[in-house]
């Protein structure tokens, strides 16, 4: 685009007409609410990178405290009376002239203490409690952030690139690759959401990389949308057509002139994609076609934290449940942010 | 009318063979084995070789295709392959619990959201519009499934007011006892997007020229509401209402599998759970049959909503 639109005329080349991108960034800047949300993400996406290299959370699977140890602000979980008998009380009774055993103690003790190993004492407390194994909540959070954050994030760069490649064919084209185009849209979008993902999920099988692929190859269909009636728009416009006229060729012209021009509506629609998608692969996870047991991502959390609230181990329900919703609220405020930024008309409607 | 029905029935068929060659292609070529699902593990080769000729996979791809859009056609999808349950037996006993639960959730939802909305969209700017939209903002990054965890404890468990799970044959026991829970919690959770969505509606008529004409004649902003505003958001709220419609034949496959509800959704996901091939196509194909006929009723609708609108 700017070989074309923004290339100085001659006589004042000092008269730089201000960049789309930087005039949208210099818009984000004073929208207070997008900086703060931005940040949020940022610091997300700071903890995501060390977490998956391994700098924190790596040892989430470690059972460090005792199972369903308590967060540490409300203290050790008071003991548990389990019903058994009480050690009676008075002067042991020697028996060692009856029991057959006796000889043998003095040496078992001594072989015992020969092979005493050490066991690492168990936390009372944990910072955010603790699972039915004792695994560090706070750890598992941060790791489901990585897993969950990673699935939607990946899946909307899936569903964006087919959307995208479908939509400019289909909107630059049109005529018969447009219509076989069109027939394939219509047939993804007749057959309800949930019930192509299940179908797809039945034939795939589990896995992050499962989930992911499910998701992207089910949820392009909006994008293809939107691209496609871009693309139209654009194919008739002066500035491609002058491509044409100086023998730019149809891909060139797609991808070096109008994909520039549309890819603020890309990345917007982009932004609603990861959140559907973080939404999708916690139900996902839950109903068990998602990410596998020996993973974590708040959707296995929370399908873990049904069972434990009945019992009143609230902590793994209440960590999930804050690290989504901070994550995915700043998330959204930063996509709305970013879309007033890029295109103003839109301003205040919705 | 009746050419513009026949011609758009006509239209159809391209994308439902399109579907029909979708979910074939799925399960034929990414699935796997029929016969190895079936025979489980201590099948014999002899075994798996006649479950393989009785399902026809050992004839060419062209012909399985054939049995296929037969048995579509016939409406004969035959049995469930674990529970030997047949798929038309399926539908009609599973789909009237589904809709038990749909139907409420879906008058509820439309019924609350709209007035909220107009609401909103009528006081737009002031602080309960922003207070309104930060909440629905925070309530949407929630997942649903906090929602119904955390909803069914306190009322179901904790208060006692509903049964935590449960079912019965008898429609009116269910839709007094059973239903209100889990309807409740699907009518809060949707009513965040949808107030968001139609305030949206309602804000884009709201700065038309008509509206200012119509203020200007003296006309009371009750009439200027719901004679002129209500009317003119008809349209983009039928169509999202005609999207929602198929929604409530699939059900909320989490509402039904967290309150035991034996519908369609969670028929589903059971099904896909053991490898129910027969079940997963029968549902997937006869709701998009179901889905395109909704799309077809939705624009019919418009019509009534808006004489101007022109059906060629």
């Amino acid at each position: 685009m700017s070989a074309v639109l923004a290339a100085p005329a001659p006589d004042d080349a000092h008269q730089h007409s201000e960049g789309v991108w930087h005039a949208a960034w210099r818009r984000y800047r004073a929208d207070r609410v997008g900086m703060v949300s931005l940040f949020i993400v940022l610091a997300f996406l700071v903890l995501i990178v060390c977490s998956s290299l391994g700098l924190v959370a790596a040892d989430w699977q470690r059972e460090v405290g005792v199972p369903n140890a308590p967060p540490t602000f409300m203290g050790p979980a008071p003991p548990q009376n389990n019903g058994s008998i009480e050690t009676p009380k008075g002067p042991d009774v020697d028996l060692s002239d009856i029991d057959p055993l006796a000889p043998r103690y003095k040496e078992w003790a001594e072989r015992a203490a020969k092979l005493k190993t050490t066991e690492q004492p168990k936390a009372q407390t944990l910072p955010l409690g603790g699972d039915r194994l004792g695994r560090d909540v706070l750890s598992k959070a941060v790791k489901g952030t990585q897993i969950s954050v990673f699935v939607g994030v990946l899946a909307a760069v899936l569903a964006t690139t087919i959307g995208t490649l479908f939509g400019a064919f289909g909107g630059f084209f049109g005529g018969k690759v447009g219509d076989l185009l069109e027939w394939l849209y219509n047939v993804f979008e007749s057959i309800p959401g949930i019930l192509l993902i299940f179908a797809f999920a039945a034939v795939l099988g589990r896995g992050i990389g499962t989930v992911v692929m499910i998701l992207g190859l089910t949820g392009w269909t909006g994008m293809y949308r939107q691209v496609r009636a871009e693309f139209i728009k654009h194919a008739g416009r002066e500035y491609v057509r002058s491509a044409e006229a100086i023998g730019a060729s149809r891909l060139s012209r797609m991808f070096r002139h109008i994909l520039p021009n549309v890819s603020h509506v890309v990345l917007v629609r982009m932004g609603l994609l990861v959140v559907g998608f973080i939404k999708a692969e916690v139900i996902l996870s839950y109903l068990g076609l998602g990410v596998p047991v020996d993973q974590v991502s708040w959707g296995t959390m929370l399908a873990e934290a049904q069972t434990e609230l009945i019992l009143g181990w609230w902590w793994q329900l209440a960590a999930a449940t804050a690290f989504m919703a901070l994550f995915v609220t700043a998330f959204s405020l930063m996509a709305d942010a970013a879309r007033d930024a890029l295109d103003p008309k839109l301003r205040g409607l919705e | 009318m009746a050419a513009y029905l026949l011609r758009r029935l006509w239209q159809m068929v391209p994308t439902l063979a399109g579907v029909v060659l979708l979910v074939f292609v799925l399960f034929h070529f990414f699935g796997g084995d029929p016969a190895e699902i079936l025979g489980g593990l201590n099948a014999s080769k002899e075994q798996i070789a006649a479950i393989r000729q009785t399902l026809g996979l050992d004839q060419p791809v062209w012909v399985q295709l054939w049995i296929f859009v037969k048995s579509i056609l016939s409406f004969d999808f035959g049995k469930s392959w674990t529970t030997n349950e047949a798929v038309s037996h399926i539908f009609a006993t599973r789909l009237p619990a589904t809709l038990q639960v749909m139907v409420p959730i879906l008058i509820l939802d439309t019924f609350l959201a709209l007035p909220v909305a107009m609401w909103v969209a009528y006081r737009r700017g002031s602080l309960t519009d922003r207070l309104i939209m930060v909440i629905t903002t925070v309530a949407l990054s929630i997942s649903f499934l906090v929602y119904v965890i955390v909803g069914q404890y306190v009322f179901g468990f904790q208060l006692g007011w509903f049964p935590v799970q449960g079912w019965s044959d008898s429609v009116a026991t269910n839709l007094l006892t059973y239903v209100p829970l889990p309807v409740m919690l699907a009518v809060f959770v949707g009513l965040a997007p949808q107030t968001r969505l139609y305030r949206t509606f309602f804000l884009d008529e709201l700065g038309q020229d008509y509206v200012r004409t119509a203020r200007a004649k003296g006309m009371q902003e009750g009439t200027v509401l719901f004679r002129h505003v209500l009317r003119n958001a008809m349209i983009p709220i039928l169509t999202n209402i005609g999207l929602a419609l198929p929604g409530i034949f699939v059900g909320s496959f989490l509402i039904e599998v967290f309150f035991s509800i034996p519908g369609l959704g969670r028929e589903v996901l059971l099904a896909v759970n053991r490898s129910d091939y027969p079940v997963i196509q029968a549902v997937t194909i006869y709701l998009a049959v179901l889905t395109m006929l909704i799309n077809l009723l939705t624009d019919l609708a418009y019509r009534v909503a808006d004489p101007r609108v022109v059906l060629k």
